[in-house]
């Protein structure tokens, strides 16, 4: 083995050693993190859970109610799912310090064959992702679409936004840069159906060694490029690539109207019904229960996965009544405060030790009142959601809190609550009145 | 002339059993335009002669906007007298003609031990008129009509019912257009969520008002509905337009007993 064979070996393992702790670090932190969640109601049926999860995360289910976006963006995913199989040549290659390891190591004509066929699979979907990643940068830069124009999107989202999509350029790059050279070297053999027409014809002109040279610039562009993607994800909106899994996986099942009951509620009212315990003194060693969510040790852990699993897409917020009439609110804020604010908790509680900085998401600071005051339950935007995030629970516990331990609730509504409590009707009327409809 | 409606009590003392609780709701029993479709769809039931019953002055309020506003307690405590009634009449099947009365005791009462078989009208109605026991014999006073068809938030992506009220519908001699945002993407009227008890947050404009261009854009001279409190949005978004005399909005129950000819319907 040449001196430069071992060099590149253990530039690779120290490049993947680093790679995989630093992004491993965020991935358990964000595992944590998540957990900072209560528990969530089981997860029963999962044949069901299972179909969503093939249908919806991996079979893209509820892209297609846009078709030219759908395809657009399912050239991108089917070519980084599949990229992924050369990858495991590139990791071989990098162990052992080899060159196309399995191509050379394995001389059948069948192998040869079918490696050609992966491998031209695989420039067919690149350039198609290439193509696409074009598209969704004019989208998101030259054309108006409302809903990558929003308050929330300014600043850092938009520019996340970008930068993937550049990155994606880089990886597409480099693995036909990588390809081409080695195409030019070897004119004769692969076949690969892009690499092997246009590198000779582009390449060939260039000396042996500036061709080794390219193929290396390649090579190693593309693996540091995967690895930067790696440890990028989880400080990005990106992570939906692996958490639409999951989430579709642990999304609710019941029809989505159906607003869970709260259980400290019934027990409230359990009490107070039974003569037993209504007039007893309380039991002080009994934890007061909250009601609602104020912060996110109040949520869920699936709401918590929620707003890491947004991609800020925005067709939730493009869906919303609220927002589209001009209200703050706007469903893909929610996740995006979520997160936000989780993140901030946990690295609170990671440099200081202590458990909460006084602060939380319903606040001016992240989700106002007047924000989620503006929600009509309408469910358009649990509708909207490609991979199957509820905003709406998430506003629904933020509305208890405000209501059963803040008191904070409009004059209006007061007098409904008051209604329903006191006359058994959303409006002022006596019960004598009820009939009065079957009158002419 | 007043329709003569029993209340489930009068039947129990009676001795005698009920099919289906109508649950006639607030919107419906107070609202003036409300109780015209209450009556109708009450018509519909006494028409068909299916043996049914209201709960009257011992029913109340479903607690639906309390908890949408995030008033649990109010909601549970409603929920708690309404199923104390209900099973103390033994009610097995209930049909409401509004769309949060139905989610609400289709969904959110069985965990809280009331357990019924909960139907919405459109539902309802379909199954009368596949069961033929629902003629439309003077159905062309919709003829040569235009009609559109509002998805409530409540019934469709809530509960998945888009099709049934549709197909009720297509029995009317009318022309369906579809509005611009239909179905799963349907457009919210801006009541649900307890809105309709309070005023907007600031914006640009009220969502009915929203849905009231998109109403117009279909030309439809009838806008047919499924819930009391769209009713109310989709008219104040009629007036918006001035399109007052042109555009109607009715409740499926209105158009189905006007196509049996058991009530009059103003279309001009």
């Amino acid at each position: 083995m040449e001196p430069i064979q071992i060099i590149q070996i253990l530039a690779f393992l120290l490049l993947t050693t680093l790679a995989l702790v630093v992004s491993g670090k965020k991935y358990v932190g964000i595992y944590r993190n998540i957990s900072m969640g209560k528990s969530e109601e089981s997860a029963p049926n999962r044949i069901l859970r299972w179909k969503n999860m093939l249908r919806i995360a991996l079979g893209q289910g509820k892209m297609f109610a846009n078709l030219p976006v759908a395809i657009l963006h399912l050239c991108v995913y089917v070519a980084f799912v599949f990229t992924q199989i050369e990858l495991i040549e590139i990791f071989a290659d990098g162990i052992t310090g080899s060159h196309r390891i399995l191509y050379n190591s394995i001389q059948s004509s069948w192998f040869t064959g079918l490696y050609t066929a992966i491998i031209s699979t695989i420039e067919v979907l690149s350039l198609l992702a290439l193509i696409a990643t074009f598209f969704f940068l004019a989208r998101r830069n030259m054309l108006s679409i409302p809903r990558f124009r929003k308050a929330e999107m300014e600043g850092w989202p938009h520019r996340d936004a970008n930068i993937i999509l550049y990155w994606e350029i880089v990886l597409v790059t480099c693995i036909f840069l990588m390809n081409g050279a080695d195409a030019a070297l070897h004119p004769d053999e692969y076949g690969f159906v892009i690499s092997s027409n246009l590198g000779p014809s582009l390449l060939g002109s260039f000396s042996e060694n500036t061709l080794h040279l390219l193929e290396r610039i390649g090579w190693w562009g593309h693996i540091t490029g995967v690895f930067v993607f790696l440890i990028y994800l989880p400080y990005s909106k990106h992570l939906h690539i692996l958490l639409a899994f999951p989430n579709t996986f642990y999304a609710r099942q019941r029809p989505a109207g159906h607003i869970e009951n709260l259980e400290s509620v019934t027990q409230e009212i359990k009490l107070m019904m039974n003569p037993d315990t209504a007039f007893a003194a309380a039991d002080p060693s009994a934890e007061i229960p909250t009601f609602g969510a104020k912060d996110i040790g109040d949520l869920t852990w699936k709401n918590l996965l929620d707003a890491y699993s947004c991609t800020e897409c925005g067709r939730c917020t493009d869906q919303c009544p609220a927002n589209l009439t001009g209200k703050k609110l706007s469903p893909r804020k929610v996740m995006m405060d979520t997160r936000d604010r989780m993140e901030e908790l946990a690295a609170f509680r990671k440099s200081s030790g202590e458990e909460h900085d006084g602060k939380s998401l319903l606040s001016e600071e992240y989700v106002s009142v007047e924000e989620l005051r503006a929600c009509t339950t309408c469910n358009a935007c649990v509708e909207a959601c490609p991979v199957m995030i509820n905003p709406l629970d998430i506003i629904i516990q933020m509305r208890r809190n405000l209501i059963l331990e803040q008191s904070n609730s409009p004059e209006e509504w007061n007098a409904l609550f008051n209604s329903i409590e006191n006359s058994n009707a959303a409006w002022a009327f006596p019960a004598s009145d009820r009939l009065k409809w079957t009158e002419n | 002339m007043d329709l003569q409606v029993k209340t489930i009590a009068q039947l129990t003392a009676e001795g005698q059993s009920v099919d289906v609780l109508f649950w006639v709701g607030c919107a419906g029993s107070f609202d003036d335009r409300a109780k015209k479709i209450t009556r109708a769809f009450a018509k519909i039931l006494q028409h068909c002669e299916v043996n049914f019953a209201v709960l009257g002055t011992e029913e109340g309020c479903t607690g639906d906007p309390a908890k949408r506003a995030g008033n649990e307690f109010a909601f549970q405590m409603a929920a708690h007298m309404n199923i104390e009634i209900l099973n103390g009449y033994g009610v097995k099947n209930i049909v409401t003609t509004c769309p949060h009365c139905f989610n609400i005791l289709k969904n959110e009462y069985p965990g809280l031990g009331g357990s019924y078989d909960v139907v919405h009208h459109t539902t309802f109605l379909q199954n009368l008129i596949n069961e033929g026991r629902v003629k439309l014999t003077d159905a062309d006073v919709f003829k040569g009509r235009r009609i559109t068809y509002h998805d409530s938030c409540y019934l469709g992506r809530a509960n998945g019912i888009y099709e049934a009220p549709r197909e009720v519908l297509a029995q009317l001699d009318t022309e369906l257009v579809e509005m611009k945002s239909c179905k799963s993407k349907g457009l919210c009227c801006g009541a649900g969520g307890a809105q309709m008890w309070k005023e907007d947050e600031p914006g640009k404009e009220r969502i009915n008002t929203r849905r009231s261009r998109e109403m117009a854009d279909t030309k439809a001279d009838i806008v047919a509905a499924n819930c009391p409190f769209c009713i109310t949005m989709l008219r104040d978004g009629v007036s918006k337009q001035n399109l007052e005399g042109e555009m109607h909005v009715f409740d499926l129950a209105e158009l189905v007993a006007a196509g049996q000819g058991i009530q009059d319907i103003n279309l001009d």
